[in-house]
């Protein structure tokens, strides 16, 4: 039995994104999950599975506010970054277990209103080992946690910063041409270079923005799907993986390979499709370097070869591989990759603002928690 | 001990000899009593054959470099005062690794492979912290 083509994205509902906010996260998941619902053609009470990202909203909440009557799956899957795309599989294991029929994902945060996303790690329990014998050293947010493992490929590769601008500078371009992106003005490779150091060797243009905003999806039954308002967006692989080490950097046999490496044979031998069919990869991308990480790990190029396959506009529009079309966690907002959900069932749907010509199958990356991974491959239905 | 702003570790059973350890100026690790296999941040339960009994052994405290990154932003008020300092991660002899600051070494020179030794520092009231410094 696999999970192969019995969940489709049959709604996806976007706040604005915003810099500065007086709604609390909760009314902006709220929000996020009524214009998905809508988009699907439901009402609220139809939904009976929901899947919240994690320090946000809980199921109660969609009861109280939507008067589910009954409510039949709840569930979270808590990998930080890499929570939303493993929702997917969550999503898609309960419906095919003939559970609920219309699961709601979403997920509402003012990460720059609020408590800042980078500085929380401390409070996190799947932090315990880093908090207890980091921290102390001084070793604390994600960004220093993560130099490390872009310090180690640069020397065991030769890997350059201006590799990683040009992910910074690709995104920034297509968030350019996305009315609900917040960063829209272009940059250049010396823009990334003379922006400060934030720990070497990620510059400040190398990291995600923190934003305020809601995101949310609905994933139904395939059968269900066909007869709904959308065309569906149909998930035909998905996968999570976890890293050796998962909960310390530090420990991993190889900080070049994330948990990623494990999910993708997965999806891909799941979705029976090949790299040369993905027309379009939205990649979770809280810096860059860990785009270009993560492209190695789905297998589009070998490791330690990423830095030349992101130049020469080979994740641009008309690209070999177009990659985050709608300006990622770089340059669009924060969302923790359900707007990368939201931007694949776009691109697939034939309806973005920055469209991809034909694209008929696409894959999205999750990532997060030091090195958790989850990838679901779809297609146009 | 109330001056003292950067973050302190929550000690527990399972952790306290270690911290006990480089309070004596000591880098102490965990090895297994039935596998013999040594790990590294201390933690109850043995990977390789799930014992939970456990020794302490005075590790040789050399080890080379692995990686390392230099913090130029607080992302924590009680750090502000040392930007920029370097973190690095070094390959332990004893075969485990660990990350902490780096001392009289300009991290400009730092490569993968640089051989280098625990030292350590008193912080505040009863917590020491391990850095590392050039082996030689």
């Amino acid at each position: 039995m696999s999970l192969r083509e019995i969940g489709a994205v049959t709604g996806i509902g976007e706040t604005d994104y915003m810099r500065g906010t007086d709604c609390t996260a909760l009314s902006l998941q709220l929000e996020a999950s009524l214009k998905a619902i809508a988009d699907a053609g439901l009402r609220p009470t139809d939904i009976d599975g929901v899947i919240p990202y994690g320090h946000g909203a809980v199921a109660e909440d969609f009861i109280t506010n939507f008067g589910i009557p009954d409510l039949r799956f709840s569930a979270t899957t808590p990998m930080g970054g890499a929570s939303a795309v493993a929702a997917i599989q969550c999503a898609i294991a309960a419906i095919s277990a003939g559970i609920c029929n219309h699961v709601l994902l979403s997920l509402g945060r003012t990460g720059y209103s609020g408590g800042r996303i980078g500085t929380r790690v401390q409070q996190m329990p799947q932090f315990r080992l880093v908090g207890e014998f980091e921290m102390p050293s001084g070793a604390i947010a994600p960004a220093q946690l993560y130099a490390a493992m872009a310090r180690r490929h640069m020397e065991l590769y030769g890997t350059t910063s201006r590799q990683f601008a040009e992910i910074a500078v690709n995104t920034r371009r297509h968030a350019s041409l996305n009315p609900n992106a917040t960063m829209r003005n272009p940059i250049t490779v010396e823009d990334h270079q003379s922006s400060r150091m934030i720990s070497d060797p990620l510059r400040l243009l190398d990291c995600s923005l923190e934003s305020d905003g809601g995101t949310a999806i609905v994933i139904s039954a395939t059968e269900r799907a066909r007869d709904m308002k959308q065309k569906p967006v149909v998930v035909m692989g998905v996968a999570e993986g976890h890293p050796d080490s998962p909960s310390v950097i530090t420990q991993r046999p190889d900080l070049t390979t994330l948990g990623l490496a494990k999910a993708a044979p997965k999806a891909f031998a799941m979705a029976g499709v090949t790299h040369d069919d993905i027309d379009v990869a939205e990649i979770y991308d809280c810096f860059t370097y860990i785009v270009m990480c993560q492209i190695e790990d789905l297998g589009f190029c070998k490791k330690g070869e990423g830095g030349g396959f992101v130049q020469n506009g080979a994740i641009g529009l008309g690209g070999r591989l177009p990659v985050n079309t709608h300006g990622g966690l770089l340059s669009q907002a924060h969302m923790a990759g359900m707007n990368h959900i939201v931007e694949l069932t776009r691109q697939l749907r034939g309806e973005a603002a920055a469209q991809v010509v034909d694209a008929e199958i696409g894959l999205v990356t999750g990532y997060g928690d030091m090195g958790d991974g989850s990838v679901a491959i779809m297609r146009r239905g | 001990m109330s001056d003292y702003t950067k973050l302190t570790p929550q000690i527990t059973p399972d952790t306290k000899p270690y911290w006990d350890g480089l309070n004596a100026h000591k880098l102490r690790l965990q090895r297994c009593t039935d596998c013999g296999k040594v790990r590294h941040y201390p933690r109850p339960v043995c990977d390789a054959c799930y014992s939970m009994r456990v020794e302490w052994i005075d590790a040789s405290g050399h080890g080379s470099v692995h990686s390392w990154t230099t913090t130029h932003h607080a992302f924590h008020p009680g750090f502000k005062a040392d930007l920029p300092y370097t973190l690095v991660s070094v390959d332990l002899a004893e075969g485990v690794r660990m990350n902490a600051q780096l001392r009289k070494l300009d991290p400009a020179e730092l490569r993968v492979g640089m051989p280098v030794r625990v030292a350590f520092e008193p912080a505040t009231d009863g917590l020491t912290l391990p850095v590392f410094v050039p082996a030689s």
